[in-house]
């Protein structure tokens, strides 16, 4: 039967397929596993353990001691309310600007690439060096900023205004990625929809909350999904600009903080499994809540 | 009508300005820093009084700076081409093949692009000092490989969906054998996407501080943002300030000119990987 031989055939070629498909992907999975996987797992188990690197034989198991121990601890609240301080506002900030950035480049004609290869600058930046331009502008004595301020303020040694400098930083270092990706979302507005709108007499604002917004939503989701999550994990800057000092934390930096001053691993790690629980949470919330698609699985069957 | 489209334009000029401006202002002061003299440096001036490349000099003649220049540009090539290479595979497959499990490799992959790093390092702490990884080339190179393989297999993909592979068959046709048809026809459109998915990853790698500082304890794998971070100044009497605005100088001036040459790409690559999917 010609019919039946070219289904087989055809399933040979399916299955050739298949197997060419999971050949060339086994690598980057083995690497992605063994790296990520593999240590996380671990971590789950390091942080059921008392293991202080100073006392290694005195390792035991202690269950979720490690967990109850972090959790009924203030640093970890005060680090956590930090970091969740330091998220809300500067992705608030960020895509405010980043809409009034992405809008420039839209809509702008002349100087066009200049506008785009100025953006890119901060995004180029290494976060670390941004940090300690930051840090030295706003140091009494050395900075140009410091200078604008009454005599004996030192911004980055009170809990608030430091607070505002590390998002201030991250602002600035994170605002182009935002509008770039926002940018793209503009661009996916039809210009017809815009002017039957205008025709029907909605103003710019109207035309931008009813019309541009809806449009772009899933490009503006995805950005601040992205944002929020690589907010969450501040670590650089606030390492640059305060180290942590005068209640100014962030998790990542408590984590790091319990690790290599403190030389606590079971503790270390109990943080590094909330962090990871938190931003699994936050991922969560945003493709279940706000219905962000998650790049790449609209076409994933394809 | 006319005058209103002129102070249109110049209100667009105006905000051009500003952005520019927000965006190379912390740039020119670490700049101007890093080009002051000893005696000028704590002045605070936005402009260098005294101009010295003394701060440029300093650097170089410790170890501490050309040593961690070389493992910064050393790890974060090793790591880029590695994570390019792998990404290329399961991006071509991702693009162009049916299989089952792609969107568990999606999955996971988005998995790791949202990972905490900080999630990592303290195991990995523990495993690399097991087997001798800890403060090696490869202890840095297997984490930055790995969280840049999501980015990799993402803009990879996006790139490879636009590609005409119509145009393999055609050559084909045409009595191109399958190598030939490879390397005149696909990969010279496939390598736009390869070479901007590289300064992607290239510039993620260079730009990593956690796993530097953690992973790390000499200046055998320290890499330069870490080693900044604990700069002390060339000399015992001269302030770090300079020194550190100098290193932090040398490694931004090439990524600046590296994102001036290819600013088209990047954008492309950045927005495609996430936007498009």
């Amino acid at each position: 039967m010609p019919g039946a031989a070219a289904a087989a055939r055809l399933s040979a070629g399916a299955r050739q397929e298949r197997r060419l498909g999971w050949l060339l992907c086994a690598p980057a999975v083995l690497v992605m596993a063994a790296v990520t996987a593999y240590p996380i797992g671990y971590a789950v188990y390091l942080s059921l353990q008392r293991y202080d690197l100073r006392f290694p034989d005195r390792a035991e198991f202690v269950g979720l001691g490690n967990y109850a121990a972090v959790l009924s601890s203030p640093f970890w609240w005060e680090a956590f309310g930090v970091t969740l301080f330091i998220t809300v506002v500067s992705v608030t900030v960020e895509l405010v600007l980043g809409m009034a950035l992405a809008m420039v480049m839209h809509r702008t004609v002349l100087g066009r690439g200049t506008v785009r290869t100025a953006v890119l600058v901060p995004y180029g930046i290494v976060t670390v060096v941004a940090a300690f331009s930051w840090q030295y502008a706003w140091t009494p004595g050395t900075g140009y900023l410091a200078a604008l301020l009454p005599a004996g303020e030192a911004p980055l040694t009170e809990q608030w205004p430091a607070l505002g400098l590390i998002i201030l930083a991250e602002v600035w270092k994170t605002t182009p990625f935002m509008a770039l990706l926002l940018l793209a979302g503009l661009a996916l507005v039809p210009e017809e929809t815009l002017r039957a709108a205008m025709v029907d007499g909605a103003g710019g604002w109207q035309r931008f909350v009813r019309v541009t917004l809806p449009l772009m939503k899933p490009a503006v989701l995805v950005a601040l999904l992205f944002r929020t999550l690589d907010a969450f994990r501040v670590f650089d800057s606030v390492f640059v600009l305060t180290a942590g000092a005068h209640g100014t934390g962030s998790v990542s930096i408590l984590g790091y903080d319990n690790l290599f001053t403190a030389l606590n691993l079971g503790i270390g790690s109990a943080v590094s499994v909330l962090i990871f629980l938190c931003v699994a949470l936050i991922a969560f919330a945003f493709v279940r809540l706000f219905g962000a698609a998650a790049p790449g699985s609209g076409e994933g069957g394809r | 009508m006319a005058r209103a489209g002129k102070r249109h334009a110049a209100g667009w000029a105006v905000a051009n300005v500003v952005v520019v401006a927000y965006a190379l202002f912390p740039v020119w002061w670490i700049a101007a820093l890093s080009f002051k003299d000893p005696t000028t440096l704590t002045d605070g001036n936005f402009v260098p009084v005294k101009w010295t490349w003394d701060n440029y000099r300093g650097i170089f003649e410790t170890a501490e700076f050309t040593r961690a220049l070389v493992n910064s540009i050393g790890i974060a090539l090793i790591a880029t081409v590695i994570a390019v290479a792998l990404g290329t595979m399961a991006a071509y497959a991702v693009a162009r093949l049916r299989f089952p499990g792609k969107r568990l490799l999606i999955g996971l992959s988005l998995l790791i692009a949202m990972f905490p790093p900080i999630s990592l390092v303290s195991p990995l702490f523990d495993i690399e000092r097991a087997l001798g990884l800890f403060d090696t080339w490869p202890g840095l190179i297997l984490p930055y490989m790995t969280f840049s393989l999501p980015l990799a297999i993402y803009t990879l993909s996006a790139f490879f969906r636009e590609i005409p592979w119509d145009l393999e068959k055609a050559a084909k046709v045409d009595g191109a054998t399958p190598a030939q048809a490879f390397r005149l026809v696909i990969a010279p459109l496939a390598a736009p996407g390869v070479f901007t998915t590289a300064i992607l990853v290239f510039i993620f790698c260079w730009n990593d501080f956690l796993f530097a500082i953690s992973l790390t304890s000499t200046q055998s794998a320290r890499t330069v943002p870490a080693a900044i971070a604990f700069f002390t100044g060339s000399s015992q009497f001269q302030q770090p300030a300079g020194s550190i605005a100098a290193a932090a100088m040398v490694i931004t001036v090439p990524i600046i000119v590296f994102v001036l040459l290819f600013q088209r790409r990047i954008v492309a690559g950045l927005t495609s990987g996430a936007v498009k999917g």
